[in-house]
């Protein structure tokens, strides 16, 4: 017998008409559920945006450091940074970075006790979505502006 | 531990066609999850072509057609046709639902049935509750109270204090929304789940019962409450337009206030 990690096998295991056992099988489930709804399309884009901006923060230490060790590792830092995928992985940061403080910013209002009824939940969801798009034209707006 | 993919034996394969009668000008047809336990076989998808002119509105009046008429060997289950017992809850177009409240008419396309996600299927679109009525249970959802009832009638409410359990007496158990929740399907051997979560609060709410202490310490657990990441599956899937999603929140503050 293997170990039994979770209660819900003892649920897995019917009977034929005949009485003999039969695994059951597993109803479909991401692969039956409409996954793109708002609802659960925002939450889990909260977790990804989440990962993402962590990982993102990595290259922000590779530039601080690449400061501090001088001119020529920070040339290459720079060099990266300016490059057309480098410009590319900024410009999703920033939009990842918008996303995970307006979407949390969203969970913090649920988490007071308010918002929940499906309209102001639309609401705040589509506000989330556009406002990412919003701020983050906005920054690179003055990235652009600061820099030309 | 999350699993995305179905296990080896749950892959749903292709299966039978039944096409229309000849002459029906109003055709739909009604994708259907099939599994039989004698079959040894891997669940299939069987199409029944149906004509909408020999139907009636609802989806479980399609199903009960087929059962009737087409495939006697369908399996599901239903009772009072009207939204109240939560039998013919069920996947139909991506969300969960109920069978006799969601109107053919509202699918674009063809209409895909299948059993509540991610529940071991007991035949075609029955799946086993027995997990999720434990869960149901272990919240002990009844009146708790030391103090006896007056002697000369039952215990009494305000108005406002009767009004605190609308919107949670109205459920009908139908699974819909805890069926519909990821972190349920991730974790539903720990987590509670939006139903029986909403169960719990009904009777933290109600001002008759006197074990809301308790109740709240049951659920101070990182799995059983704390699973819910408000991902709102629940409120937007409830046939009842039950909000399941605000009682967790509800419950969370609860847990935040009574800190002090």
């Amino acid at each position: 017998m293997s170990k039994i990690t979770d209660a819900r096998e003892a649920v897995m295991v019917g009977r034929r008409t005949d009485g003999s056992l039969v695994r059951r099988p597993l109803s479909p489930h991401l692969q039956a559920y409409d996954m793109l709804q708002l609802t659960s399309a925002l939450s889990i884009a909260h977790r990804i945006t989440g990962v993402v901006w962590a990982l993102g923060l990595i290259f922000l230490v590779w530039w601080l450091v690449a400061a501090a060790a001088g001119e020529g590792p920070f040339g290459k830092a720079q060099w990266f940074f300016g490059s057309f995928l480098g410009v590319l992985g900024l410009l999703g940061l920033t939009a990842a970075a918008w996303y995970h403080t307006l979407a949390g910013l969203r969970h913090l209002w649920w988490d007071s006790g308010r918002g929940f009824d499906l309209p102001t939940t639309y609401l705040t969801g589509r506000a989330v979505l556009i406002g990412t798009g919003a701020l983050t034209a906005l920054t690179w707006l003055m990235l652009l502006i600061a820099w030309i | 531990m999350a699993t995305f993919t179905l296990p080896k034996n749950s892959t749903v394969k292709d299966g039978k066609a039944h096409r229309a009668p000849s002459g029906a000008k109003n055709v739909k047809s009604f994708r259907i999850y099939r599994w039989d336990p004698d079959s040894g076989e891997n669940p299939r998808t069987d199409t029944y072509e149906i004509d909408l002119d020999q139907c009636g509105p609802m989806v479980l009046d399609a199903l009960i057609k087929i059962k009737n008429e087409v495939d006697s060997t369908l399996t599901f289950r239903r009772s009072c046709r009207e939204g109240i017992c939560g039998s013919c809850s069920m996947n139909i177009d991506g969300l969960n639902t109920l069978a006799c409240l969601k109107p053919i008419e509202e699918v674009k396309g063809d209409v895909r049935i299948s059993p509540l996600p991610h529940m071991p299927v007991v035949k075609d679109l029955v799946p086993d509750l027995s997990q999720i009525y434990a869960q149901l249970r272990s919240v002990e959802p009844w009146l708790k109270a030391d103090s006896p009832p007056p002697p000369d009638g039952e215990r009494l409410q305000s108005k406002e204090e009767r009004a605190k359990l609308d919107g949670l007496w109205e459920c009908i158990l139908c699974f819909c929304c805890s069926t519909a929740c990821p972190s349920y399907w991730w974790n539903g051997d720990r987590y509670l789940g939006p139903a029986v979560l909403l169960q719990a609060y009904r009777w933290i709410a109600d001002s008759r019962d006197e074990a809301t202490g308790e109740r709240l310490d049951a659920l101070e657990d990182p799995f059983k409450l704390y699973r819910c990441h408000t991902i709102m599956n629940c409120t937007r899937t409830c046939p009842k337009g039950l909000n399941p999603a605000q009682a967790i929140g509800e419950i969370k503050k609860l847990m935040v206030e009574r800190q002090g």
